[in-house]
């Protein structure tokens, strides 16, 4: 298996993402990571050089709509799956700035 | 050694359309929390976003308004960070592929002298919602009313030297984007807001020093001051042989200084990729070409106009062209003008000083805009045909003006009703002299003492006398006369 990134990255990643990983994890993910990412490479050895980069596979161009409003659900409806709520806030951890 | 300030300013405007960038909720400010929401703007799982095409519309105004050149084949990025008023986790912004670039706009600095200051790109963006902090700190609500809202961000070249080029650039920037109403601009409501680049090097040089960057800039005035603030704090420091680091920093409001803001090395790292629920977006040259022909003059343009055609000054046309419905009603008076004086450029200053002095007073008195008041561009010509005329005094013509704002009556009308019309009789204002004169011989011998107010005293008397209506060049002249003699 190639070192396509290492437990730093995995650390790193983690940190982004918000994840908290236990002792064993950080290994096991960057195994897993590593052996997804050496199956990705295969990938690699198509020559791309006179292929334009691609964002989208599908033909699709210019969906627009018109600037019409329509009615939003209730705030009840909102706010109906919040794990907590406060006058009608969705109500989340103190974020500290 | 003397040193200069490089700035380069972020701007962000939302833009005034009536749903949001991505789905059709309301746009409207002032709504309560988390009443125009769906499940697009709040991230649920499954949701596929549509552009707005009104929003595509303003960013190809606004582009060609700053002479960018448009990307005819844009789209969208997503940008990854966490912050609870993104429940997406991710902002779809444009990294690779703004809308257009490349572009400047001229701004006339003091004495004349004209600038362009380089735009770097302007993207379409979604807003954010909002956080209210808690004061017990022990939590934070959200209001997601703001997110998903369509952002236009401009981004200008370090090419801003001063805090006074600063400002003359944000009014001009502004101008633009209500004339054109593109946004509202309000910064009250966070429709209008700013970030700023500021470095400091020694003058002549051109090597740009590592960058500070200012955060949280609500209003035009703390733009100013922090910028200020902060090119004081980088001469300081280059003084003292300090090195300045690229940072972010805050404005603190309370203290009035920049402070260092608390962040994260990876706090920078938002790795973009293509959003793949968005298609790409295709400009056209049709496209392009229909919106050149329905863009109103631009406000610097009109500006330029209106100083050199109609020899108006600085002070009038500022506040003439503060916004598109003024400049209008005032083109529309010189139209109906042109019929009832040809050719004058006398009339059109009168215009220019009717409303720019007491028209805008009274806008101000009663903090009401033009639309909202009664006078039409007819009224407004046929009052100062009346003065023009010698039909009435100037006076007069003030004291009806709010009349004709508030009812929308025709100002001849009201001059008939009132019995108005002035006096120029000179017989008439003579008698009204003497009866005067003989009333306040202590006045008179004031004015003998030297006592210069004295003889406006008596003028004031004399119009009051005769309700108003005496031609005052005749009040003058005669009591000037029969002063002399007594």
């Amino acid at each position: 298996m190639k070192n396509i990134i290492n437990k730093k990255d995995v650390e790193y990643v983690a940190r982004l993402s918000r994840l908290k990983l236990k002792g064993e994890q950080t290994e096991k993910f960057t195994r897993q990571l590593n052996t997804i990412l050496e199956y990705i490479e295969k990938l690699n050895e198509l020559d791309t050089s006179k292929t334009e980069p691609t964002s989208h596979v599908v033909p699709l161009r210019n969906v627009r709509r018109k600037d019409f409003q329509k009615p939003s659900p209730t705030v009840e409806e909102v706010l109906k799956n919040a794990p907590d709520k406060e006058r009608g806030y969705f109500k989340v951890p103190p974020i500290i700035e | 050694m003397e040193y200069e300030p490089v700035i380069g300013l972020e701007i962000h405007a939302e833009l005034a359309t009536k749903t949001k960038l991505f789905c059709s909720c309301s746009t409207k400010f002032g709504a309560s929390p988390n009443s125009q929401v769906c499940p697009i703007c709040m991230g649920l799982p499954g949701v596929l976003p549509v552009v707005n095409e009104k929003a595509v519309e303003h960013m190809i105004i606004t582009a060609l308004a700053l002479n960018c050149t448009i990307t005819r084949q844009t789209k969208f990025d997503r940008k990854n960070y966490y912050y609870p008023d993104l429940p997406k986790n991710y902002q779809i912004s444009q990294q690779y592929f703004p809308f257009a670039k490349d572009g400047f706009l001229e701004i006339k600095l003091l004495g004349d002298e004209k600038k362009k200051i380089g735009i770097g790109n302007i993207h379409l963006e979604e807003d954010a919602g909002k956080n209210i902090h808690l004061e017990n700190g022990k939590a934070s609500l959200v209001d997601l009313n703001r997110t998903g809202i369509p952002l236009v961000e401009i981004v200008t070249k370090p090419d801003l030297r001063s805090p006074e080029e600063v400002e003359i650039f944000m009014d001009t920037l502004r101008d633009i984007l209500l004339y054109t109403e593109v946004s509202d601009c309000k910064m009250e409501e966070g429709s209008l807001r700013f970030e700023a680049n500021i470095s400091v090097r020694e003058k002549g040089q051109t090597h740009l020093p590592p960058r500070v960057e200012i955060k949280n800039l609500n209003s035009f005035k703390i733009v100013l001051l922090a910028i200020k603030h902060e090119i004081e704090r980088q001469t300081k420091m280059l003084e003292k042989k300090e090195k300045v680091l690229q940072e972010t920093r805050l404005w603190d409001e309370e203290k009035q200084i920049t402070r260092l803001m608390r962040s994260k090395e990876e706090a920078h790292d938002y790795r973009y990729f293509p959003e793949p629920d968005l298609p790409p977006l295709f400009i056209s040259e049709e496209e392009i070409e229909k919106i050149k022909k329905e863009m109103p003059e631009l406000p610097n343009v009109r500006k330029e106009r209106f100083i050199t055609k109609y020899r108006m000054n600085e002070y009038d046309s500022r506040i003439i062209l503060s916004d598109k419905e003024t400049a209008d009603f005032f083109e529309e008076c010189l139209k109906l003008g042109e019929n009832v004086y040809p050719g004058t450029s006398i009339f059109s200053k009168d215009i220019a000083n009717w409303i720019a002095g007491p028209v805008t007073r009274y806008l101000n008195e009663h903090n009401t805009p033009l639309s909202k008041t009664q006078i039409t561009p007819q009224y407004l010509v046929e009052l100062i045909s009346l003065v023009n005329k010698g039909l009435i005094n100037q006076n007069t013509a003030k004291n009806i003006l709010p009349e004709i704002l508030e009812k929308g009556k025709a100002p001849q009308e009201i001059v008939k009703e009132k019995g108005l019309i002035q006096v120029t009789d000179e017989e008439e204002i003579s008698q009204a002299v003497d009866k005067i004169l003989k009333e306040n011989q202590q006045v008179i011998d004031d004015f003998k003492k030297g006592k210069t107010n004295a003889f406006s005293f008596l003028v004031g008397q004399v119009m009051k006398s005769t309700k108003g209506k005496a031609n005052p060049q005749t009040v003058n002249k005669l009591l000037k006369q029969k002063l002399e003699i007594l």
